[in-house]
């Protein structure tokens, strides 16, 4: 378990973010190192003014994957900024923004939500990543 | 077999899927070896999940009953 689980986020929609907390937690409630990477609109949804706004579905949610999701967060469950703080406290999980997304954006490390680490290239992401998997999503 | 004493209780009742086992994993990191700990949780998930947690972190899960609506796991760290 000591390689780490490299997340590449892209898609700033609710469900993939979603997605992608649900499994940053996993794996460090296993004690496995997560490095995530954020571009493009998922660094747009990780902006401290936008981050607990509804940033909408993927298309082939539908109406009826609306609902769904909608029940899912009525009943209780966490949204996706929750389960990565509560994945950070647990530790060994590391955000950073991809500094040319930052450009593309506009953003000064200020605009982000403390969630988010520090600004960094593709190269240092990929030191970080080692032999581990590297997901996009 | 002598009656453990549960050190700490764990609700996780009405969580969904995976805050069972981190909220699991937050409370262990604070207790001793050889603590038993009782986890409450309604995510069917939590069945594999929770034995999964076990087999890779060490401890130990040493009973797991059910209601049919509650999932109840014993756990002693190691």
């Amino acid at each position: 378990m000591d390689e780490p689980l490299n997340l590449v986020l892209f898609s700033g929609t609710d469900d993939k973010l979603q997605a992608a907390a649900v499994l940053t937690a996993g794996a460090a409630a296993l004690g496995k190192p997560v490095n995530i990477f954020l571009q493009y609109w998922a660094l747009d949804a990780f902006r401290a003014d936008r981050i607990a706004s509804d940033h909408g579905l993927a298309p082939e949610a539908g109406a009826a994957g609306r609902a769904a999701v909608d029940a899912l967060a009525a009943a209780g469950q966490a949204a996706w900024a929750e389960t990565l703080r509560q994945a950070k406290d647990l530790g060994g999980v590391d955000i950073e923004a991809c500094s040319l997304s930052m450009d593309l954006l506009h953003l000064d490390q200020a605009d982000l939500d403390p969630l988010v680490d520090g600004v960094e290239g593709v190269t240092a992401f990929y030191l970080a990543a080692g032999d581990g998997q590297v997901v996009f999503i | 077999m002598a009656v453990l004493e549960i050190t700490q209780q764990i609700d996780a009742r009405g969580l969904s899927c995976p805050m069972p086992i981190v909220k699991t994993a937050q409370a262990v990191k604070v207790l001793p070896s050889g603590a038993a700990i009782e986890v409450l949780a309604t995510d069917a998930g939590s069945v594999k999940d929770m034995a999964a947690w076990c087999r890779t972190t060490g401890h130990t899960l040493v009973d797991q009953t059910s209601d049919g609506a509650v999932y109840r796991f014993v756990i002693v760290l190691k």
